[in-house]
């Protein structure tokens, strides 16, 4: 209770003295940066899911050839889950005298659970949302592309089996449609309780019957493992980790370069806070000391510091959670539309935890060990000055800050591999600096000889300052290659975003074009003014064996590999490599290998199988068999909208093969009638409309841009704070030995030039391997984390050494103005 | 004051009062790179209850070491030292301390206030420690006795030596300590306040019947005392 008081008494003055100013403030950002966007990464990512489980039209989807057991649903209610159902398979459909081929999905109850069904009034027209996506009663929704085959339009009517329909609206999407372009057959909606009038459904008849679930995501987790154990074996669960991957690779890049930044604002703030705690416990020798020598006991000192900063942390994690709280909501607000708020985790009051155990982790790792210090100081010290507390172990010093920053990185980047290389790099690039800081303060004390008065003071303190020097050297260097990773980071990611996404790029896919009339569709295509990709042959295939072992027999450590086993795969061959597609592994092959049993694999493909380089796939085409070596691997950018496979062959080896081909191209708005008469003059070819999914990727780019700036801006704040702290932690030094010198005479303006030329070395240097560090950090992250191409950055290293250097002079000069400033005598009295 | 006609130099208490502080053989050595430093050496003292003892001698004679010593802010390398009848030397640094917190005053060269708290706060901070009840109401009378009262919400800074001095001597005093140790209380002001800064020191001593040990370069505050002890080269000469 005394301590309590006493505490609190003290820490009210300190706090009006500014004395603890820094060290709150570096808490309250590092709080604010890892709450803030912790939070926003986590509703992004959330979001990004919630995206991904339209294409499956709920949250998990069970499919199987026999009617789903009604006990299923009952469950899944009684669970508090939403369900509805969809009843799939192939008729012909009838218009007057024309017929089509038909994917016919009879659809019941909420449908669709997740996403939106679009309709128009006419073929190839805007879509709008249908709520819901079920047509009435009597009537049909055909594709366009159904539509445009039969001649037929609204109101008109068509057959299926026995029954006669009307045409309600023409469907220009829905959720499950297929993200893998599987469906080559035209498609049609109906009301399920349609389907006993067809009399289609007989005992025999190819169907698939699917049961949809949706819910809040303990529930889903909960069903989904009811399911486990009563689903039966015909039965297949589908959910989120099916589906596909084009959205997601850009947003968890976002979310990963989100967290690095926020992790490299944390760390900044813990040197600041590192800092400001030496700064503290040089203040406060005396006063503990004096206290001791009054009678109060360690424990007592222990507490006292303990409970100031306890209720520094206390009131960093209240303003800093809130700063992030309120940060995290505007982005929010900014990403509205990009973030479905429903089935968003609510915003509670684990922000304030966390930001609460940020606060206590860098206290306790970067604070406590000196202030524990602190305490034992001797009593003695009020008798000798020169007294200090006894040297600490290395080990109890450093211990805990390494501690606290590894389980930080770890928490942040939740990824074993990230984990091991950042951590790896942190450590070699702080070993670099401090040995560089070594280095410089040798040399230093040889080159005092040299320069004048002002030069010799200069380096001279560098000198005596030994410890001190380093370890500015390897604060500012840190933090300078913080700020300039970042830099180069977000530059590089804004650029690839922006590259990617141009306003042309390909927004309808073509695919089952024959062979006969590829070159007459691509003219047709041409001439309508559309801006065709590559056209790629597609051909279907299984794969029945890896290395001679029959993939029946073989376990995959990924399901989908799994999948990927048991189901046809869309191949291709090509004689050149794409812009968006990577080398990682082997090499793509030259005209000398035509012919030859080669294929290439994406990296996707190969982890799922856990394929390697050299092993032989043999293939099933077309009653055919193809044995072929892996002789590359790519890495794909599947979001740059081409034509893509997981599957390449060399040229010569299918060309017999009979197959069909496949294109993409940007079609400018309001295509829909040469759309319309494309799919009239070349009634094979499946068109699709990827637009929507085009505008929604921009919409979240656009948005993760803005995450990304933000959270930049956090950064430059905690690199501020570092600076705050350096340029107050080295004042306390300068005061007095200031004061002597100019009592002995120097002018102001030695003294300042002194400081200028210990700091402009100290700069220059720090800038210098900061933007070598930067670079090579950049490099791996850019390559390894982000899947980007590296760009060597000129200016980076200019902007570092520069910069470094300039900013460092400026806080030195900063932190001694005021000190030169001051007469010598309050000084040096005020320092009695 | 000075009642008792005894010889002024001397390390025996006076016979007929209570010893309260009493040390033997003490000698203190510590490491210094020419090797091992004797800075006290074997010091043997003794003195009585209200008694005041001046300690004088060149600077580097092992004055303050000495006085460290007796108050138990440091440890012997050898002998002991009897406080009230309690051996410093046996207690562990947190059962010094609360000797300290309930039996010792001090007062030194350079003040030692701390500098984030008020003249009040200042002087209320040895009763807090010791546990006192009523510690604000005590602190302001003795800050009255030096005249202070007016000063009572300043901090330290905001204060002049002579009156910083003055707080030091009120938060010496407020817990009424058995033995008051002062490490030339006079050094750091100049003549006419340390003249002042004596006086009140002894006024006080006087008024709470405190024994003191003073050690001092100042004649004129050595002669007040009732006894002078010489040191030089870390013995008693
Ligand atoms: N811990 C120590 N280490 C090294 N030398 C010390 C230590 N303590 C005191 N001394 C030395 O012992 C001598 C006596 O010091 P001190 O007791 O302060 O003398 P005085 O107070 O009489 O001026 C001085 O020369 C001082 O430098
Ligand atoms: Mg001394």
């Amino acid at each position: 209770m005394r301590a309590v008081l006493l505490s609190m008494r003290m820490l009210s003055r300190e706090w009006r003295s500014g004395e603890l100013g820094v060290l709150l403030l570096a808490l309250t950002v590092a709080v604010a940066a890892l709450t803030g966007v912790g939070f926003l990464v986590s509703r992004i990512s959330a979001t990004v899911a919630m995206q991904a489980t339209q294409v499956l039209a709920a949250d998990i989807r069970l499919e199987s050839p026999q009617p789903i057991d009604a006990a299923d649903f009952a469950a899944a209610r009684q669970g508090g889950l939403q369900t509805a159902r969809a009843t799939s398979f192939l008729s012909v459909v009838f218009a007057g005298d024309q017929s089509q081929l038909t994917d016919i999905d009879a659809v019941a109850g909420g449908y669709p659970l997740r996403g939106k069904v679009t309709v128009a009034d006419q073929a190839f027209a805007q879509g709008r949302g249908a709520v819901p996506g079920v047509p009435l009663r009597g009537e049909v929704w055909p594709d366009s592309r159904l539509l445009a085959a039969l001649g037929g339009h609204i109101g008109s009517r068509l057959s299926i089996g026995a029954a006669d329909f009307r045409i309600g609206r023409v469907l220009i999407s829905r959720p499950d449609q297929g993200g893998t372009f599987t469906g080559l057959v035209p498609n049609l909606l109906m009301n399920a309780s349609d389907l006993p009038r067809t009399q289609l459904i007989q005992p025999g008849s190819r169907v698939t019957y699917a049961a949809l679930f949706a819910g809040v995501p303990d529930r889903i987790a909960a069903f989904k493992q009811w399911l486990g154990t009563h689903k039966r074996a015909s039965e297949r669960l589908r959910d989120i980790s099916s589906t596909s991957p084009q959205i997601k690779s850009a947003v968890d890049r976002a979310g990963r370069f989100l967290s690095l930044a926020s992790l490299v604002a944390v760390l900044l703030c813990a040197t600041a806070v590192a800092m400001s705690a030496r700064r503290y416990v040089g203040r406060h020798l005396d006063s503990v000391a004096l206290l001791k020598t009054l009678g109060a006991t360690r424990g007592f000192t222990i507490w006292l510091t303990t409970l100031q900063l306890l209720t520094v942390a206390l009131l960093a994690a209240a303003v800093g959670s809130a700063i992030g709280f309120a940060a995290q909501e505007w982005l929010v607000y900014a990403l509205r539309g990009l973030l479905a708020s429903s089935a968003l985790p609510a915003a509670s009051l684990m922000p304030i935890g966390m930001g609460f155990l940020t606060a206590v982790a860098l206290l306790a790792g970067f604070a406590l060990p000196p202030l524990l210090q602190l305490s034992r100081v001797p009593a003695i010290r009020v008798l000798r000055r020169d007294i200090g507390p006894p040297r600490p172990l290395v080990l109890l010093a450093f211990g805990p800050a390494v501690a606290v920053v590894v389980l930080l990185i770890y928490w942040v980047v939740l990824d074993w591999k990230l984990f091991l290389g950042f951590t790896a790099g942190l450590a070699a690039f702080i070993a670099l600096l401090a040995l560089a800081g070594a280095l410089l303060v040798m040399a230093a004390g040889r080159l005092r000889a040299g320069g004048g008065v002002a030069w010799r003071y200069g380096v001279a303190s560098l000198s005596r300052r030994k410890a001190e020097s380093v370890l500015q050297i390897v604060a500012f260097g840190t933090g300078i290659m913080a700020l300039l990773l970042l830099g180069i980071i977000r530059s590089d990611l804004d650029g690839d975003w922006r590259r990617s996404l141009p306003a042309d790029l390909p927004n309808y896919f073509f695919i089952n074009i024959p062979p006969e009339s590829r070159d007459a569709f691509i003219t047709y295509l041409r001439a309508r003014g559309a801006q065709t990709s590559r056209v790629l042959p597609m051909i279907r295939g299984r794969l029945t064996a890896i290395d001679g072992r029959s993939v029946e027999k073989l376990r995959f450590a990924d399901h989908r590999g799994e999948e990927f086993a048991n189901r046809e795969q869309n191949l291709t061959w090509s004689a050149t490599l794409g812009a968006d597609n990577r080398v990682v592994a082997g090499r793509w092959w030259t005209a000398a290998d035509n012919g030859q049993p080669l294929a290439s694999i994406s990296t996707e493909f190969e982890q799922w199988l856990g394929l390697r380089l050299g092993d032989r796939l043999t293939f099933d085409i077309a009653g055919e068999t193809f044995t072929v070596r892996v002789a590359s691997i790519r890495k794909v950018k599947w979001d740059s909208f081409r034509p893509n496979f997981f599957i390449v062959f060399v040229p010569g080896l299918l060309d017999k093969v009979a197959g069909t081909y496949l294109t993409s191209a940007y079609l400018a708005p309001g295509a829909a009638e040469s759309l319309a008469k494309l799919a009239h003059r070349f009634p094979s070819v499946s068109i699709f409309d990827i637009d929507d999914l085009l505008a929604d990727v921009r919409s979240v780019l656009d948005k993760a841009v803005l995450a990304v700036q933000s959270v930049f801006a956090f950064t430059l704040l905690a690199g501020l704070t570092v600076l705050l702290a350096a340029v107050q932690s080295s004042r306390d030094e300068r005061r007095y030995e200031s004061a002597i010198l100019r009592t002995l005479g120097a002018s102001r303006r030695t003294v300042l030039q002194g400081v200028l030329a210990e700091f402009a070395a100290l700069g220059v240097l720090s800038g210098l391997i900061a933007a070598a560090g930067a670079s090579v950090a950049a490099y791996f992250l850019t390559t390894r984390v982000l899947d980007l191409p590296y760009v060597f950055s000129l200016w980076a290293c200019i902007i570092g050494l520069l910069g470094g250097g300039f900013v460092v002079v400026a806080s030195g000069w900063l932190a001694t103005r005021s000190v030169v400033r001051q007469p010598p005598l309050a000084t040096l009295r005020a320092d009695l | 004051m000075n009642i008792n006609p005894i010889p002024k130099t001397s390390a025996q208490a006076p016979a007929v009062r209570r010893s309260v502080l009493k040390a033997e053989h003490l000698t203190k050595q510590v490491q210094s790179p020419e090797g091992l430093l004797t800075i006290v050496h074997d010091v043997s003292l003794d003195i009585a209850s209200g008694e005041s003892v001046a300690v004088v001698g060149p600077s580097g004679a092992g004055k303050s070491t000495l006085l460290a010593l007796l108050a138990g802010l440091d440890l012997p390398s050898l002998g002991s030292v009897l406080l009230e009848g309690r051996d410093l030397t046996r207690l562990d640094e947190d059962g010094r301390a609360l000797v300290r917190a309930q039996r010792v005053g001090f007062v030194f060269q350079s003040f030692h206030l701390i500098p984030s708290l008020t003249a009040l706060e200042n002087v209320m901070l040895p009763l807090e420690l010791a546990g006192h009840a009523g510690a604000r109401h005590a602190a302001l009378e003795t800050l009255r006795q030096v005249d202070l009262q007016e000063r009572a919400r300043h901090y330290p800074r905001q204060l002049s030596g002579g009156e910083q001095q003055r707080v030091a001597l009120a938060r010496a005093f407020v817990t009424q300590p058995a033995v008051l140790f002062a490490d030339e209380p006079t050094g750091n002001l100049d003549a006419a306040t340390g003249a002042r800064i004596g006086q009140l020191l002894f006024e006080m001593n006087a008024h709470s019947r405190t024994t003191l040990v003073l050690v001092t370069h100042d004649n004129d505050l050595a002669t007040r005392c009732e006894r002078t002890v010489h040191m030089e080269a870390g013995g008693l000469r």
